[in-house]
């Protein structure tokens, strides 16, 4: 009796290690979020118009020199309006260039949307065909890249960006890219 | 005998489930194909891409807005003359093994290949033991069983 008890058992065990299992894979890690193929890849090559200065186009070329702060956004995404209040903060006081992706969206209503909530942008591309997006496996907005200053991705962000994004992971990446510069120039 | 005709028709309305399942809720975007194998190529790879924010559905059953802009980059390279390969290595290339519902055999991607099968010998080990545990007790009924029985077969 006691043996079958413990064969009774082992289904049992089974199930709760599975269950255990299932339950952190499925909470320590946001199955949405992708690993991203881009890291320490060079941003991909565009050719774009911007969007707030008419005959400009921009290109990959326009990222290089600074380290930047890449944010994918669009005016149909309403995570873009939480995390902008963060944005225009990290503008005005963290001394980083912000550089927007307006994906797939309507460049008129974009510049209505940025008179509304504040441009914390140097510039924006626009992506209205979602090609750029592409290229940089972007699946949904907002997605935030740091690009070091020779154009190469070092890090992306899924999701808005809060006070807590910037100073658990962001600010360290751009103190380390930036330390990293001034080393390799002396 | 209605049981028999009970279970051809489950089994009718599961094959038609099933030939609906996978083509039947395509997304329609008219594209415009110069031929038939190029649409045909153009409807294989829609199926085998995942959308990348749905996590269980292919980019051809997706209205997600990723997933149209991965089909008309799909029809884009195919217009252009990429093969087949190529194509399913631009998708890889921007969003990993992720994308693609048929990956790679490697490190990370093993368990994934090689965890069906691993269980289903499992399995098979489990269901062998207990079948000869079974046939091995095989027991007599006692004649107190016996008379129970009939008791019970003839009420």
């Amino acid at each position: 009796m006691n043996q079958l008890n413990k064969q009774l058992l082992i289904p049992l065990v089974i199930f709760v290690v599975l269950i255990v299992v299932l339950a952190l894979g499925f909470t320590l890690r946001d199955p949405h979020l992708l690993p991203s193929e881009l890291i320490d890849r060079p941003f991909p090559e565009f050719s774009l118009n911007a969007l707030n200065e008419e005959g400009r186009v921009l290109s990959r070329e326009d990222l290089m020199g600074e380290v930047s702060i890449v944010n994918v956004w669009a005016t149909w995404c309403p995570n873009c309006v939480i995390e902008h209040p963060e944005l225009l903060r990290i503008s005005r006081e963290e001394g980083v260039r912000l550089v927007g992706v307006n994906y797939n969206d309507d460049p008129a209503k974009a510049r209505g949307w940025l008179q509304r909530y504040e441009n914390p942008f140097a510039f924006i591309i626009v992506d209205d065909l979602g090609k750029l997006g592409i290229d940089l496996g972007v699946y949904g907005a907002p997605e935030t890249f740091i690009v070091d200053a020779n154009g190469v991705i070092r890090y992306k962000h899924v999701g808005p960006v809060s006070r807590m994004t910037w100073e658990q992971d962001f600010s360290p990446v751009i103190e380390l890219l930036r330390s990293g510069e001034v080393a390799s120039r002396d | 005998m209605t049981r028999l005709r009970l279970t051809m028709r489950t089994l009718a309305a599961l094959a038609g489930l099933w030939l609906f399942s996978s083509s039947g809720f395509a997304a329609i975007d008219a594209y415009p194909f110069p031929n038939d194998e190029l649409r045909d190529r153009y409807n294989t790879l829609i199926e085998e891409l995942r959308c990348p924010q749905c996590l269980n559905t292919n980019i051809a059953g997706s209205d997600a807005m990723i997933s149209k802009d991965l089909r008309r980059e799909t029809h884009r390279l195919l217009l252009e003359g990429k093969t087949d390969e190529e194509i399913l290595a631009f998708m890889q290339e921007r969003y990993g093994d992720f994308i693609l519902y048929d990956p790679p055999v490697k490190g990370s991607t093993l368990f994934l290949w090689l965890g069906p099968i691993v269980f289903f010998v499992i399995g098979l080990i489990v269901l062998m033991r207990f079948l000869r545990k079974e046939s091995g007790a095989a027991r007599e009924l006692s004649e107190e069983d016996r008379k129970k029985l009939e008791q019970l077969l003839t009420k």
